[in-house]
């Protein structure tokens, strides 16, 4: 039900960000969905691609600091008032939301969350019917 | 009291007279020192006895003494007295080692006030000013060593100790201080906190000198105590071993640092070679106590770079003038008072399996207080969690602090992002200008 997030920390440093991406650019590894979180001295690279495994080996070959995480992306369909729709379940629930980003176009919608309380997250995208994406179906987006 | 000079008989003897005092007494520390466990072994060794002593030169017989020699003799091996007549114990902070100790017996202390006492009226303090000490009390040496001092030459002393910025003023404005003894960089932050007060010290103080030392800083701070208080200031040279301020101070001609001569052999050797160098050549500063019963020391290697100014002070006093410190002969570093080597923070540093190998000491001057930067290469590391992160930098911060007393600004930095040196790994960038 979840997939992997790679997080990747980035030191704030002028060109930095651009140094990770052209080096997955290089590698050929298609970023689907990414986020930079930032405090005042580093930042936080959150990032989902079609080959995650691949991705987080590369880099970890290259000594950068990064990690594997399990979140859940979320398909919906893009109308308005399906992102609030969506995290409002969570709330219902007593679940509270670490960090979320989202994409969508015309036909599809993707909510990407960490919960604070992944088993009790399961349990409410099962009881809601929630369509969750598996790693297999990232490169179709 | 009037006068120039505290004691002008010792103050403005001639050279001739002083080194005579100095080859006296020198015989008598040689004495003194092999009544130690410490010198027994080590001048026994060379078969040198108070005998061997004839002429200020037959100094250079003796061996160096270390911070080594201190720490491996922890805490009373260079002891010459019998524990019994001692009456105080001062230490400095330890790095990876045991700290440096130095116990002195009633006399010692009498001395050591004496010095300092000789060094506040110098600067023209007198038994009716008001003498307020800011420097931490307890082992370090600038708090009871300034309040002896203080004491001995009859003046009101407010030990007021370190921080509390705001009660350090209400000191200041209800008990009419005429003088502080500080480190600079918290006589800044007090002009600061007076300004946020809307105090002008210079009119609404009765503030005329203020006596600086134990950090390394330039003359522009100086310039900046003395335009914001309105006083002179003054650079003071003390050390734990040397029994701690007290040892030299500037004059009136603010232009070096008289050292006593009487109580201290002054030698700036090569810190290669070890070779004595001359008068107004830069080298390391190796002292020798003159005056100390309980725990001599004979040509300590202070590992301080610093020369002899050449010529005569316009203030008559024979002794000779100390430059400004211009740093250090080892690696150690001092922030906000503090003594504080790498190896403490690497020690600490490498405690954290989360961390990396590679690390950066910087000292930065910013707004009149240096700041201390401790940044560190992460190494296994959960990345997604800020909450994490912030909590390892925050243990990191609190066990720093632990160790070296002063709280570093903690940077988590990518693997690889620092400077990879060959051979010998540069860990300390210092920012502060220091001349």
């Amino acid at each position: 039900m979840t997939i992997n997030q790679i997080s990747v920390f980035v030191e704030n440093k002028f060109g930095r960000l651009n140094e990770i991406l052209s080096f997955l650019s290089k590698e050929n590894i298609r970023i689907v969905a990414a986020t930079v979180a930032d405090t005042t001295e580093y930042g936080i690279l959150r990032l989902i691609t079609t080959n995650q495994h691949k991705a987080f080996q590369l880099l970890k070959a290259q000594g950068i600091s990064a990690n594997l995480s399990d979140v859940l992306a979320i398909k919906t369909d893009p109308s308005a008032g399906k992102l609030s729709e969506t995290v409002e379940i969570f709330t219902k629930a007593g679940i509270s939301i670490e960090y979320m980003y989202c994409f969508s176009d015309k036909s599809n919608g993707v909510v990407i969350i960490r919960p604070n309380n992944m088993d009790a997250a399961h349990e409410v995208i099962r009881r809601n019917s929630l369509n969750c994406l598996v790693e297999s179906e990232l490169s179709e987006l | 009291m009037d006068g120039t000079y505290y004691q002008p008989e010792i103050e403005t003897m001639s050279r001739k007279d002083l080194e005579a005092l100095q080859l006296e007494r020198l015989k008598w520390t040689v004495a003194q020192a092999l009544k130690s466990p410490f010198y027994k072994k080590r001048f026994g060794e060379k078969g040198i006895t108070a005998d061997s002593i004839q002429s200020l030169d037959d100094l250079r017989k003796l061996p160096f003494t270390t911070k080594q020699d201190l720490r491996e003799n922890y805490p009373f091996g260079l002891l010459a007295v019998d524990k019994k007549e001692l009456v105080r114990l001062h230490s400095s902070s330890g790095t990876t080692g045991n700290p440096t100790v130095i116990c002195h017996t009633k006399r010692d202390i009498e001395c050591w006030a004496n010095r300092v006492a000789r060094c506040f009226y110098m600067v023209g303090l007198r038994d009716t000013d008001v003498i307020q000490n800011s420097s931490g009390y307890g082992m370090f040496t600038g708090g009871l060593g300034i309040q002896a001092g203080i004491e001995w030459l009859g003046a009101l002393s407010i030990p007021a100790a370190a921080g509390n910025s705001l009660r350090q003023i209400k000191c200041i404005m209800d008990y009419g201080t005429t003088a502080i003894h500080a480190i600079p960089s918290y006589a800044l932050r007090l002009a600061d906190v007076f300004e946020a007060q809307g105090i002008d010290p210079r009119k609404d103080t009765n503030l005329r000198v203020f006596i600086i030392g134990a950090e390394p800083h330039t003359e522009e701070t100086r310039r900046k105590i003395e335009e914001r208080f309105g006083v002179k200031a003054y650079n003071n040279f003390g050390m734990t071993e040397m029994s701690g301020p007290g040892v030299a101070l500037e004059c009136k001609e603010q232009n070096g640092m008289h050292i006593w001569e009487d109580s201290y052999i002054v030698e700036i050797v090569d810190p290669e070679t070890l070779e004595p160098l001359p008068d107004g050549e830069v080298g390391e500063l190796v002292l020798t106590t003159l005056d100390r019963e309980g725990m001599p020391l004979l040509r300590y290697r202070t590992r301080d770079l610093t020369r002899i100014l050449t010529g005569k002070c316009p203030c008559g006093r024979t002794h000779r003038r100390l430059d400004r410190m211009k740093g250090r002969s080892d690696d150690m570093f001092i922030v906000k008072g503090v003594n504080i080597f790498p190896m403490q923070i690497e020690k600490i540093l490498m405690k954290f399996s989360e961390l990396g190998s590679n690390y950066l000491i910087t000292i930065q001057p910013v707004d009149n207080n240096d700041e201390l930067i401790v940044e560190v290469e992460l190494g296994d590391v959960k990345t997604d969690d800020f909450s994490q992160l912030q909590a390892l930098a925050k243990e990191i911060t609190r066990q720093l602090k632990d160790e070296i007393l002063v709280t570093p600004k903690v940077k988590l930095v990518e693997r690889g992002s620092l400077p990879q040196s060959e051979g010998k790994a540069v860990r300390v960038k210092d920012l502060r200008k220091l001349i």
